[in-house]
């Protein structure tokens, strides 16, 4: 005999959870004896470390005054950071002058906050602007030119320097990573090989030494009175070492994406290059976005190395602080300070690449 | 055009295979295929997996290379030439198995990307035939949604829409229902057969025999890279001549 459901089952809640606060730390905090032990210890560890930790940055902490002197606290002493903050941001940019650094900071911030922010619907003109227009502006704005006193980049420091080498590197080490990509995958014998070579060469050598090379050998090898800008030498290295770890991260997305893909694209009579910009790298780069940020973090966090060659970047100079006859015995501040800065940019990084992977999610979106 | 390929064209043929034969590195895929389908016939092919059938359709718009023979496409022969291949390929809409819709555009975007850069069509008008199209098979109201959104069913509709959208004078058929759930296969069916009434030019590669009864003017069999039998389909189905056909149809009536 057949069973049959004549009635629709009603729509019923689901099931209360016993949980709430109380009931999540009983059942994940205090489950047992031994569980609510672990926990007490944990808390008085945290405790404690959080307690000094704050207590030194914040509560003992010396905000006022101009020498070292004036730090009578037990914590730290943020004057330091204080008074040689201007060097710490700028280097030995002549003081008159740093409001050109700070202008091409408001530009930029403005040109990055129309590219990516959600509420603008017009891109293209802000994307000429920020990918075309900024950076020869800043050329002139930085180094000088038009009637602007030239700035030797040998007086460029502090975060500003950073911030130039890691944003010069991210700018050509992901159209240039995307390029290598493509050319390793290549047909084309020669094109791939070139990519190859250079890829797994660069790749297997340390920053360091690339840094090392473009500012030692490269000089010896070019003919006398030819010489470049160490600046222009440093970036030139570290901007191709990224590309190079850049072009294995694209590879990776574009390695991800069905054949079909292609072939759709191409059945409907779209060419290599335009299906490759409208269907595969939009597709290939959102999924190698985690990886791709990861690599610009890498590099934010790599542009440190430069004070091998001498070039006087945040940490550097913050370093050299610390040895100042009138400031000795704070390098924990100084470090403290530098570690937050990267900590900053870092982090904001990385919550804007959640933010675009959420928003470029187009699967399951109801 | 050499002399060789004016004498073989075929003036009123949408589709012409001569002599055609196609490797896999040393495999022997497709082996001397000859076919002519006239304009606005609609061809079924079927026949066991691995006979060549989908590798067949697909040398038809260069997504697979043959190596031997010509394949002639509206009066045009496939060579090496890029133009030649796009020239085809803008004539020639596909449909897929596995849809290969563009998964981060909309459906209304998915329509409209070739119109405007491949056949320069503004971006309005483009928008406006799109909806035309969708409105045909159906599924307006979901314009605007992404493909992963849609059901197996209305993704391969949206499939043929947006190949329709480039006006082809030939549409191919890649198993267009084969992935889909059984509940589904009627709806992409139907849009099938609307098109075929309209009297474009079909090749089709599916195992339902139901549509090759309905639509088909000749149904083609292959079987291990080569074409066993060509009849319209009461004769294919009633009076198959060779045995392979014979198991095959056996094998799949047997099972439906």
């Amino acid at each position: 005999m057949a069973i049959v459901t004549t009635e629709r089952h009603p729509d019923l809640p689901p099931p209360v959870s016993q949980t709430g606060v109380v009931g999540w730390l009983r059942e994940n905090l205090f489950s047992s004896w031994l569980n609510t032990v672990l926990t007490l210890v944990s808390i008085y560890v945290i405790w404690q470390a959080a307690s000094s930790a704050v207590s030194w940055a914040f509560i003992n902490a010396n905000f006022v005054g101009e020498t070292k002197a004036d730090c009578t606290g037990t914590g730290a002493c943020w004057v330091f950071i204080k008074a040689r903050f201007g060097q710490n941001m700028y280097g030995f940019y002549p003081e008159p002058e740093r409001w050109r650094v700070n202008l091409g900071y408001v530009m930029g911030a403005v040109g990055i906050f129309l590219v990516l922010s959600d509420q603008v619907k017009n891109k293209k003109w802000p994307a000429i602007f920020l990918f075309g227009v900024y950076p020869v502006l800043c050329y002139f704005l930085f180094y000088g030119g038009f009637g602007l006193e030239v700035i030797e980049t040998s007086q460029w420091g502090g975060l500003f320097l950073t911030l130039v080498l890691a944003s010069v590197s991210i700018f050509v080490a992901l159209p240039l990573g995307i390029v290598l990509a493509l050319g390793r995958r290549s047909e084309m014998p020669v094109i791939r090989m070139i990519c190859v070579g250079f890829i797994e060469l660069v790749r297997s050598v340390p920053l360091i030494s690339v840094l090392f090379m473009a500012s030692v050998m490269l000089p010896l090898f070019l003919p006398d009175g030819q010489n470049f800008d160490k600046l222009v030498r440093a970036l030139v290295g570290m901007s191709l070492f990224s590309a190079a770890y850049m072009a294995e991260v694209v590879r990776g997305g574009l390695q991800a994406i069905p054949k079909g893909q292609m072939e759709a694209a191409n059945s409907l009579g779209l060419g290599f290059w335009q299906a490759m910009g409208f269907i595969i790298l939009p597709q290939a780069l959102k999924i190698a976005i985690p990886s791709i940020v990861n690599t610009f973090i890498g590099l934010f966090k790599d542009t440190t190395l430069v004070l091998i060659i001498g070039l006087l970047d945040l940490l550097s100079i913050v370093k050299g602080g610390t040895t100042d006859k009138n400031w000795l015995g704070l390098a924990t501040e100084g470090y403290v300070f530098v570690a937050a800065v990267f900590w900053v940019f870092c982090f904001s990084m990385s919550r804007y690449s959640i933010w675009l992977e959420n928003k470029l999610h187009t699967g399951h979106k109801r | 055009m050499s002399d060789a390929a004016m004498k073989n064209t075929d003036d009123n043929a949408a589709i012409q295979l001569i002599g055609m034969h196609k490797w896999y590195g040393d495999f022997h895929v497709l082996r001397d295929i000859n076919l002519t389908v006239e304009r606005g016939e609609r061809i079924v092919v079927c026949g066991p997996s691995g006979s060549g059938k989908s590798t067949m359709i697909r040398c038809i718009n260069r997504l697979e290379e043959h190596q031997q023979g010509q394949i002639i496409v509206d009066g045009i022969e496939l060579t090496n030439d890029v133009k030649k291949i796009d020239e085809i390929r803008r004539e020639v809409g596909m449909v897929f198995q596995h849809f290969n819709l563009f998964p981060h555009l909309t459906v209304l975007e998915n329509c409209t990307l070739a119109p405007i850069w491949v056949r320069k069509i503004p971006k309005a008008e483009a928008e406006e035939t799109a909806m035309k199209f969708l409105e045909r098979v159906k599924i307006p109201e979901q314009a605007l949604k992404y493909p992963g959104q849609l059901s197996g069913g209305q993704q391969q509709r949206v499939a043929i829409a947006r190949s329709l959208c480039m006006n082809p004078r030939i549409m191919l058929f890649d198993e267009p229902t084969s992935a889909l759930d059984p509940e589904m296969i009627s709806e992409v069916l139907d849009t099938m057969i609307s098109l075929a009434e309209e009297g474009m030019t079909m090749i089709c590669v599916t195992h339902e025999m139901g549509f090759a009864k309905t639509v088909a003017d000749r149904v083609i069999f292959m079987d291990q890279g080569e074409i066993i039998e060509q009849a319209p389909p009461l004769e294919f189905f009633d009076n198959p001549q060779s045995e392979r056909t014979k198991l095959f149809l056996s094998q799949i009536l047997h099972n439906a």
